[in-house]
C-alpha cells in the first residue's frame, strides 16, 4: 500500500451542478499534497467526500485502504479533518475541547501530547481561555491540535489559512512540515498559490475537475511561453496599452507588478518597451521572470475561455 | 456508554456556562408561577363600576352601599344623563353603568315591577357577563334583606323559586389558582422539552461543530442521547421546583402520587422532546426554530385547556386535540393534582402518551441528519 488516498473519475452533483466531474487524484503515502483552486472549485466537496462526510454519485474512492462509502466507521479512526470553518465549541475552553475529541478518541491528550507539541504548545499558555474568545490563528492552531489529538494516518486539512493573517499563515505551514515528520499524510486545500510551492505534491483544481498535476517545479515548467515582469507606479495605464499590443498573449496584474506573457515567444523586451513608450511616457521597467504556479492557472483560464 | 457519558458531560459543562439558560431553568419557574398565576385569573376584583342615582331615596342609597362594601367593584357615583354614560364607557373609565330610575323605592313599596338599567363594556365577553351575574346577585341580596319589610303583595317580585345549592368538588373553594398552577407547569415543561431541545440541536448545525463530530466515532443514537437527556432531566427539575413552589406558596393540593405525577411528566416531556427534536430536523437555524416551534406551541397552548375548558370547544377543535399533547398532559396534571387520579385511572391518556410519544421520537430520529 503505497498510496494513502486513490480516486478514480470520482462525480458529485448538487442538483443540476456539477461539483466533481470526472476527478483522479493519488496521494502517496506520507506525501504532502496540495489542493490548489479559487472558491466553487469543488475543493470542500472532494474533501468531504474523502472524509466520508459526503457520497459521491459514482466513481471509485480508497482512502487508507477503506472505503469512505461502506468502511466509515473505520475511517474515521484514522482521519483528522479540519473543516473550512470553525467548528470547535465556542464556549468551550481551549482545553476542554482538546480533551473532549481526545475522550471520544478513547486517548487523552497526554498519550497524544508529543504529537500535537509543536501546535498546541503555542496556544497552551491560554487553555483556560474559551475558543470563541480567540484570534483567527489561534484558533486555527487549536483546530488542528483537535485534528491530530487521535494520532490520524492521513490528515484532511480544508483551507487551514483562509482569514488568517501573513505572519500566522507561515507560523502555519511551517508547523504543517514539522508534523509531517511522523509520518502522517498530509491533504491540504488553499486559494493562495504562493503556499503550494511548499507541498510537495500539488494539483490545480478548477470547475471539479484536476487541471495540472506534479511537483511545484513540474507544474510551473510546462510553462513555456516567455514571461516578462513589468515594474511600474502606473499600473492601470500600461496594463491598458500593453493589452493592445497582439503579441502579448496575455497581460494580468500580479499585487503591484504585471506578468506579461508572449505570444509564440514573438518579442523581445525591448519591442515591448517601445511598442508602450509610443503611447505614454510612464516610467517603467521590464524583467525576465519565471513563470509561476498562479500564471499556469491564468494560462489555464484563459484558454478555457478562449475556447 | 463511555462516549455517551463524554457527550453528556460536554452538554451540561455548556448548559451550564449558557448565560441564558441558567436563568431560564432557575428563575422561570418562579417568574412563571408567581407572575402567570396570578395574571391569569378570571375572578373579578376592584371592576370600576358606576352607579347613577336617579331616585336618591333611602332604598337607592341603601343598594349603593351593598356595591361600595363588595370587593368585587369600585363605585363611582355620578349625576349625568344618557350622553355622559355613553362617553364614559367609551373612554374605558368605567366597566359598567348601573342606572337607579326615579321612583324606586317608591314602585318597590308600591309592590310595581321596576326595572334598573345596566350597561356593560362587553368587548371582553366574558369579563362582561361575570359582572353582569355579580350585579345581579348583589342586588338580589338587597332583596332578600327588604322582604320583611314588604306587604304581601310583594311577594311576587320574588316568585318560588327551586334553590339548587351547589357543591364544588376537587377544588372546593373554587380556588382559581389551584386550577391555574397546574397549567402553568405544563407551559413550563414543554417550554423546556420543545424550545430548549430544538435550539440546542439546531445550534450545532449553526455553529458548524456537528461537522467535526461527525469524523468522530461517535454514533447517532450517542450524540442524540447526549443532546435529548439534560433537557429530560432538567425539565424534570422544574416541574419539583414549580411543584414546590406551588406548595409553599399556593397551598396547592397534591391529592394524587407524586410517582404518578412524575411517571407521567415523564413520558410527556419525552414526547415534547421529540417534537422538539423533529422540528430541528427541519430547520437550519435557530430564528427558524424559534418561530416553528411559537407557531405550534401557540396552538397547543390556546386549543389544550390551560385557560378554557375544551369540552364547550366545537367538536372538530376537539378532535384536533387528540393530536396535542399538551392536552393530555393538562388533563393529567390537573387531575393528579387535585383529584387525585392515579395512573390507574387514565389509562387512555397514558397510552395516548405513550404512542404520540413514540411515534414522534420515532420519526424525528429516523429523519434526523448528521449532516449540516
Amino acid at each position: 500500500m503505497n498510496n494513502s488516498i486513490e480516486i478514480y473519475n470520482l462525480k458529485k452533483s448538487f442538483n443540476t451542478v456539477k461539483a466533481l466531474d470526472n476527478l483522479m487524484l493519488t496521494v502517496e503515502q506520507g506525501g504532502f499534497y496540495g489542493l490548489i483552486g479559487p472558491d466553487g472549485a469543488g475543493k470542500t466537496t472532494l474533501m468531504r467526500i474523502i472524509t466520508a462526510l459526503l457520497l459521491p454519485d459514482s466513481g471509485s474512492i480508497m482512502v487508507g485502504g477503506l472505503n469512505p462509502v461502506k468502511d466509515y466507521k473505520e475511517l474515521r479512526l484514522k482521519l483528522g479533518y479540519m473543516p473550512g470553518r470553525f467548528s470547535l465549541y465556542q464556549d468551550l475552553t481551549v482545553e476542554e475541547n482538546l480533551s473532549f475529541f481526545a475522550k471520544v478518541f478513547d486517548t487523552s491528550i497526554e498519550e497524544n501530547y508529543h504529537l500535537i507539541a509543536p501546535v498546541y504548545s503555542q496556544i497552551e499558555p491560554f487553555k483556560n481561555r474559551r475558543a470563541g474568545k480567540l484570534s483567527g490563528g489561534m484558533k486555527q492552531k487549536l483546530a488542528l491540535s483537535c485534528a491530530l489529538i487521535h494520532k490520524p494516518e492521513i490528515l484532511i486539512l480544508d483551507e487551514p489559512t483562509t482569514g488568517v493573517d501573513a505572519v500566522s499563515r507561515r507560523d502555519f505551514w511551517e508547523m504543517l512540515s514539522q508534523i509531517r515528520e511522523n509520518g502522517i499524510t498530509i491533504l491540504v486545500s488553499t486559494p493562495y498559490m504562493e503556499e503550494a510551492v511548499l507541498c510537495d505534491k500539488i494539483s490545480l483544481m478548477f470547475d471539479g475537475k484536476i487541471i495540472n498535476s506534479g511537483t511545484p517545479t513540474e507544474i510551473t515548467s510546462k510553462f513555456k511561453e516567455k514571461i516578462f515582469i513589468l515594474k511600474t507606479l502606473h499600473l492601470r495605464e500600461i496594463l491598458k496599452i500593453a493589452r493592445q499590443m497582439p503579441e502579448l498573449k496575455s497581460v494580468n496584474s500580479f499585487g503591484q507588478n504585471l506578468h506579461l506573457v508572449v505570444r509564440d515567444n514573438l518579442v523581445e523586451i525591448t519591442e515591448i518597451e517601445s511598442f508602450i513608450k509610443k503611447s505614454c511616457d510612464y516610467d517603467f521597467k521590464i524583467e525576465p521572470y519565471q513563470a509561476g504556479i498562479e500564471d499556469c492557472f491564468i494560462d489555464y483560464l484563459e484558454s478555457v475561455e478562449n475556447v | 456508554m463511555r462516549i455517551l457519558l463524554i457527550i453528556l458531560r460536554k452538554e451540561f459543562l455548556q448548559i451550564f456556562r449558557n448565560k441564558i439558560m441558567i436563568p431560564i431553568i432557575f428563575v422561570m419557574p418562579f417568574v412563571q408561577t408567581l407572575v402567570l398565576v396570578y395574571a391569569a385569573t378570571f375572578e373579578l376584583q376592584n371592576t370600576n363600576i358606576t352607579i347613577v342615582d336617579l331616585d336618591h331615596s333611602q332604598m337607592s342609597r341603601k343598594l349603593g352601599s351593598k356595591f361600595d362594601a363588595s370587593p368585587f367593584f369600585d363605585v363611582e357615583f355620578e349625576q349625568c344623563d344618557y350622553d355622559n354614560i355613553d362617553k364614559m364607557l367609551l373612554t374605558e373609565s368605567t366597566k359598567a353603568v348601573l342606572i337607579i330610575p326615579h321612583d324606586f323605592e317608591n314602585d318597590m313599596r308600591m309592590g310595581i315591577k321596576t326595572q334598573l338599567q345596566l350597561n356593560i363594556n362587553a368587548i371582553d365577553g366574558q369579563t362582561a357577563g361575570l359582572i353582569s351575574i355579580y350585579v345581579n346577585q348583589t342586588i338580589l341580596s338587597l332583596l332578600k334583606e327588604l322582604k320583611p319589610f314588604m306587604n304581601k303583595t310583594d311577594l311576587s317580585v320574588m316568585p318560588a323559586s327551586i334553590h339548587a345549592k351547589p357543591q364544588f368538588w376537587y377544588n372546593a373553594t373554587l380556588n382559581f389558582k389551584h386550577y391555574m398552577l397546574p397549567g402553568i407547569l405544563t407551559i413550563l415543561i414543554s417550554m423546556i422539552g420543545i424550545f430548549l431541545t430544538s435550539l440546542n440541536l439546531v445550534r450545532e448545525k449553526e455553529m458548524g461543530t456537528i461537522e467535526q463530530i461527525n469524523v468522530t466515532p461517535i454514533k447517532k443514537w450517542q450524540f442524540l442521547s447526549g443532546k435529548l437527556i439534560p433537557f429530560w432531566l432538567i425539565g424534570l427539575f422544574d416541574l419539583a421546583l414549580g411543584l414546590f413552589i406551588g406548595v409553599v406558596l399556593f397551598d396547592l393540593p397534591i391529592e394524587g402520587s407524586i410517582f404518578s405525577l412524575f411517571v407521567f411528566s415523564g413520558l410527556y416531556l419525552f414526547t415534547a422532546i421529540g417534537l422538539g427534536l423533529l422540528i430541528s430536523d427541519f430547520a437550519d437555524t435557530q430564528q427558524q426554530t424559534m418561530f416553528t416551534i411559537f407557531f405550534f406551541f401557540l396552538i397547543f397552548m390556546l386549543m389544550g385547556g390551560i385557560f378554557t375548558s375544551v369540552e364547550s370547544m366545537p367538536i372538530w377543535a376537539q378532535y384536533v386535540n387528540k393530536i396535542n399533547p399538551l392536552y393530555y398532559f393538562i388533563k393529567i396534571i390537573r387531575a393528579i393534582l387535585l383529584k387525585g387520579s392515579g395512573i390507574q385511572d387514565m389509562m387512555n391518556e397514558f397510552f395516548a402518551l405513550l404512542a404520540y410519544g413514540i411515534i414522534a421520537m420515532s420519526v424525528a430520529v429516523w429523519q434526523y441528519r448528521k449532516t449540516s
